[in-house]
C-alpha cells in the first residue's frame, strides 16, 4: 500500500478482489506470447489456447479432463490416495507446508488427477498432471494414481490416455519418487501385453522422470504445440555443453522432426484426434468412416475387387 | 593413497608410518615396535572415522578418484568376460559396458556403467555418463540374455544420464523409459548391485531389478545432492545438507525398505581394497541369483510386478 492509499478513508477504498477501476480481476488475461489482452470467458471456451497467436497456454487438470471427456461423463478416480511426509523432508521450506500451499495454489489434491467416462460415447480413462501442483512432479500418489488408472483400464478393457506435464521427480520424496518411474512403467507394460491402447499427450513442460517413463511409453504420442519435452532441462544442458541451445530445441516440432513423437495436434482437436485413432485400434466410439475405396465404387455384396483396385491396393 | 577432507587425520599419521618405515630402512634401526604401534591407532583412527560419515562424506567416498569401477569388478568376478560393443543403430557407447561370462560357474550378462581412472579415459567414458546408445546396448544384450537364459547382473556407477544436445536429439527419455520397459518383464533373473553411484533416472535405467544390492558406502538418489541444494536451496554449497535430507546412504536406504542388501565395505572403504570388496560383490550376487534361478518364470515376473508396483508411501483418506 502506497502513502497515497493510505490516507484516503476506508469506505473509499477498492472492495478486495476487485482491480484498480472496479474490474474483477481475472476478467482478462494476456497472452505470454503474443501480448494480445483476452477476454478470460473466450479463453475458456478455447481451452486456454490462444485465439489470435495460437499458443498454448497451461490448461489445469480438471479442466483438461472435463474438456476432454464426453460433457457430464467425467467420474473421478483414486481421489483417496492422499500425500504422506514420510521423510520429514525439509529444505527452506516444510514438504507439508509446500504440500498444503500446493493444494491452495492448485485447487487439485495432487499432481495426478484420474477420471473415467467417455469419448465419443466410447469407455475411456484418462489421466492430467496439475503444473500448478509442485510442478507436476512426480511422488507416491502420482504413481500410485497412474497405476489405479492403468488398472481401470485394464479390468475395464478401456484405452488410457494421459496428458503429461511435469519437471519429472518430486525430490521431496527422494528415491520414492524415482522408484515411481518403474512402477508406472510397469503397470503400463502390463497393459501393453493385453493389447489396450495407451495414447500419450505431451504438453507444456514434460522432462525428467516423467518424460523418461510414462510419458514417453506411449502407443502413440501426441506433442501439443511448442510443448517443452525433453530429459535434461535446457538450462543444465546449457551449462554441461557451454553453449546456447538453438531455437527451437526439445519443443514438440523438434521432437516431431527427431522421430520421437508421432503427431503435434491443436488443443481443440485433441477429442477428435484420439477418438478417430482409438476407432482404428478397434476402439470404437465414433461410427466408421465411409468405406474407403481406391476407385470409389460403391461396394456390392460378394464382388470380388476389380483387378485395377486389387493392383492399386498392392502398390500402396 | 588420495586421501579425502574428513580422513586427513589418518593421512597425517600414515605419512609419519612411511616416514617411519624409510628411516628404519635406510639408517637400519629397529623401529618396527613403533611403527607397529602407529599402524594400529592409524586403523582404530579410520575405524573411529568410518563409524560416523555423514551422508556428505559418504558421497564423496562413492566418488572417490580411486573407487572401484564396473571393469575392475569384472576383471575380478568373473571368468571369460566378453565384451559386446553397439546398440546395432547409432553408435558404441563406452559410458556402459556389457557382455557375457561365467560368475561362480553360473553364465551371466554383466551390464554397468563405467567411470574413467585418468583424463583421457573419462572423457572417453563420459565420466560414466550414458547418451541414449548406452541403454539401447544395455537393453539389447538383455534381451539376448534373455532368450538364452542368462540371468542379468547390473554394476551402477553413473551421475545420471548424460544432458547434452545431441543425447536429447536421439531419445534420451525415450531409451531409458524403454529400458525401463525391457526390465520389467525381462524373462530372466535380475540381480542389480549400486557399486557407487546411483544417479537418478541414468542408474534406474539399468536398475530396474529382482534384487537391489548396495556396497556400504555407495549413494543413490532421485537427483545429485549439488543440483537438489541448488533447485531447493537456492545454492549448491547445500549439497550437504541435501544429502542428508535426500537420505542417500545404505542407512537411510534399507530403513525405507528401498534396498534389500547391503555389502559391507573393506575399513576405509573399497578401494583400499579391490580384491577384497570384489570377492563379496560376487559372493553376494552369486547368492542372491540362486533362488531366483530355481524360480519359474511366471512366479519371477509376478514377484517383480509386486516389487516394482508396491514401491511407495501415502495414505489411503477414507
Amino acid at each position: 500500500m502506497n502513502w497515497f492509499d493510505k490516507i484516503i478513508p476506508p469506505k473509499i477504498q477498492t472492495k478486495a478482489g476487485l482491480g484498480k477501476r472496479g474490474v474483477p480481476q481475472g476478467l482478462w488475461s494476456k497472452c505470454a506470447a503474443c501480448q494480445a489482452v483476452l477476454y478470460s470467458v473466450a479463453l475458456q471456451h478455447s481451452l486456454q489456447v490462444c485465439p489470435k497467436c495460437n499458443h498454448h497456454m497451461r490448461l489445469a487438470a480438471k479442466p483438461r479432463l472435463q474438456a476432454f471427456l464426453d460433457a457430464g461423463e467425467a467420474r473421478w478416480l483414486a481421489e483417496s490416495v492422499q500425500p504422506l511426509d514420510i521423510l520429514k523432508f525439509r529444505d527452506r521450506k516444510r514438504y507439508r507446508d509446500r504440500l498444503s500451499d500446493a493444494k491452495k495454489a492448485s485447487s487439485s489434491s495432487e499432481a495426478l488427477l484420474v477420471a473415467h467416462g467417455a469419448l465419443k460415447g466410447a469407455p475411456i480413462t484418462a489421466v492430467a498432471f496439475e503444473f500448478d501442483f509442485m510442478g507436476g512432479s512426480m511422488g507416491s500418489v502420482v504413481g500410485e494414481r497412474f497405476v489405479r488408472a492403468v488398472q481401470h483400464s485394464v479390468t475395464q478393457r478401456q484405452p488410457l490416455v494421459c496428458f503429461s506435464a511435469s519437471g519429472g521427480a518430486r525430490m521431496q520424496e527422494a528415491l520414492f519418487s524415482l522408484m515411481q518411474m518403474s512402477k508406472t512403467t510397469a503397470a503400463l507394460t502390463r497393459m501393453r501385453q493385453l493389447a489396450i491402447p495407451y495414447v500419450s499427450v505431451l504438453t507444456d513442460p514434460t522432462m525428467g522422470g516423467v518424460s523418461a517413463s510414462l510419458a514417453m511409453l506411449g502407443d502413440i504420442i501426441i506433442g501439443e504445440p511448442d510443448a517443452l519435452v525433453g530429459f535434461a532441462g535446457p538450462r543444465v544442458i546449457e551449462q554441461t555443453v557451454r553453449e546456447t541451445l538453438p531455437q527451437g530445441f526439445q519443443r514438440s516440432e523438434f521432437q516431431l522432426a527427431h522421430g520421437a513423437i508421432d503427431m503435434i495436434v491443436d488443443r481443440r482437436e485433441l477429442r477428435d484426434t484420439i477418438g478417430a485413432l482409438l476407432a482404428k485400434l478397434g476402439f470404437n466410439g465414433v461410427s466408421p468412416p465411409p468405406a474407403d475405396r481406391p476407385d470409389d465404387t460403391p461396394p456390392t455384396a460378394g464382388s470380388q475387387p476389380s483387378p485395377a483396385t486389387a493392383s492399386s491396393a498392392k502398390r500402396e | 593413497m588420495n586421501y579425502l577432507e574428513f580422513e586427513k587425520p589418518i593421512a597425517e599419521l600414515e605419512e609419519k608410518i612411511t616416514e617411519l618405515e624409510s628411516v628404519s630402512s635406510s639408517r637400519e634401526l629397529d623401529l618396527d615396535a613403533e611403527i607397529d604401534k602407529l599402524r594400529n591407532r592409524s586403523r582404530a583412527l579410520t575405524r573411529e572415522i568410518f563409524a560416523k560419515l555423514d551422508a556428505w562424506e559418504i558421497t564423496q567416498i562413492a566418488r572417490h578418484p580411486l573407487r572401484p569401477y564396473t571393469l575392475d569388478y569384472i576383471e575380478r568376478m568373473v571368468v571369460g568376460f566378453q565384451e559386446l560393443h553397439g546398440d546395432r543403430m547409432y553408435a558404441d557407447d563406452a559410458a556402459m559396458v556389457a557382455g557375457l561370462g561365467w560368475l561362480d560357474g553360473q553364465r551371466v550378462a554383466l551390464i554397468g556403467q563405467q567411470k574413467g581412472r585418468d583424463t583421457r579415459e573419462r572423457t572417453r567414458r563420459n565420466f560414466g555418463m550414458s547418451r541414449p546408445e548406452g541403454y539401447r546396448k544395455a537393453q539389447r544384450v538383455m534381451k539376448l540374455a534373455e532368450r538364452f537364459q542368462l540371468p542379468v547382473v547390473t554394476l551402477i556407477d553413473t551421475p545420471g544420464a548424460y544432458p547434452g544436445v545431441g543425447a536429447e536429439e536421439r531419445g534420451q527419455s525415450e531409451a531409458i523409459a524403454r529400458s525401463l520397459q525391457v526390465m520389467s518383464t525381462l524373462k530372466t533373473p535380475i540381480v542389480a548391485v549400486v557399486i557407487g553411484e546411483g544417479g537418478s533416472g541414468g542408474a534406474l535405467a539399468i536398475g530396474v531389478c529382482d534384487k537391489l544390492l548396495m556396497l556400504q558406502y555407495s549413494i543413490y538418489s532421485v537427483i545429485s545432492p549439488e543440483g537438489c541444494a541448488s533447485i531447493l536451496w537456492k545454492s549448491a554449497d547445500k549439497a550437504a545438507e541435501a544429502a542428508a535430507a535426500l537420505g542417500v546412504t545404505v542407512t537411510e536406504l534399507s530403513r525405507n525398505g528401498l534396498i534389500d542388501e547391503v555389502i559391507a565395505e573393506p575399513l576405509g572403504g573399497a578401494h583400499r581394497d579391490y580384491d577384497a570388496i570384489a570377492g563379496r560383490v560376487k559372493a553376494a550376487v552369486s547368492a542372491a541369483l540362486k533362488p531366483l534361478t530355481a524360480l519359474d518364470t511366471s512366479t519371477l515376473l509376478a514377484r517383480r510386478y509386486a516389487k516394482l508396483t508396491g514401491f511407495g508411501r501415502f495414505h489411503i483418506h477414507k
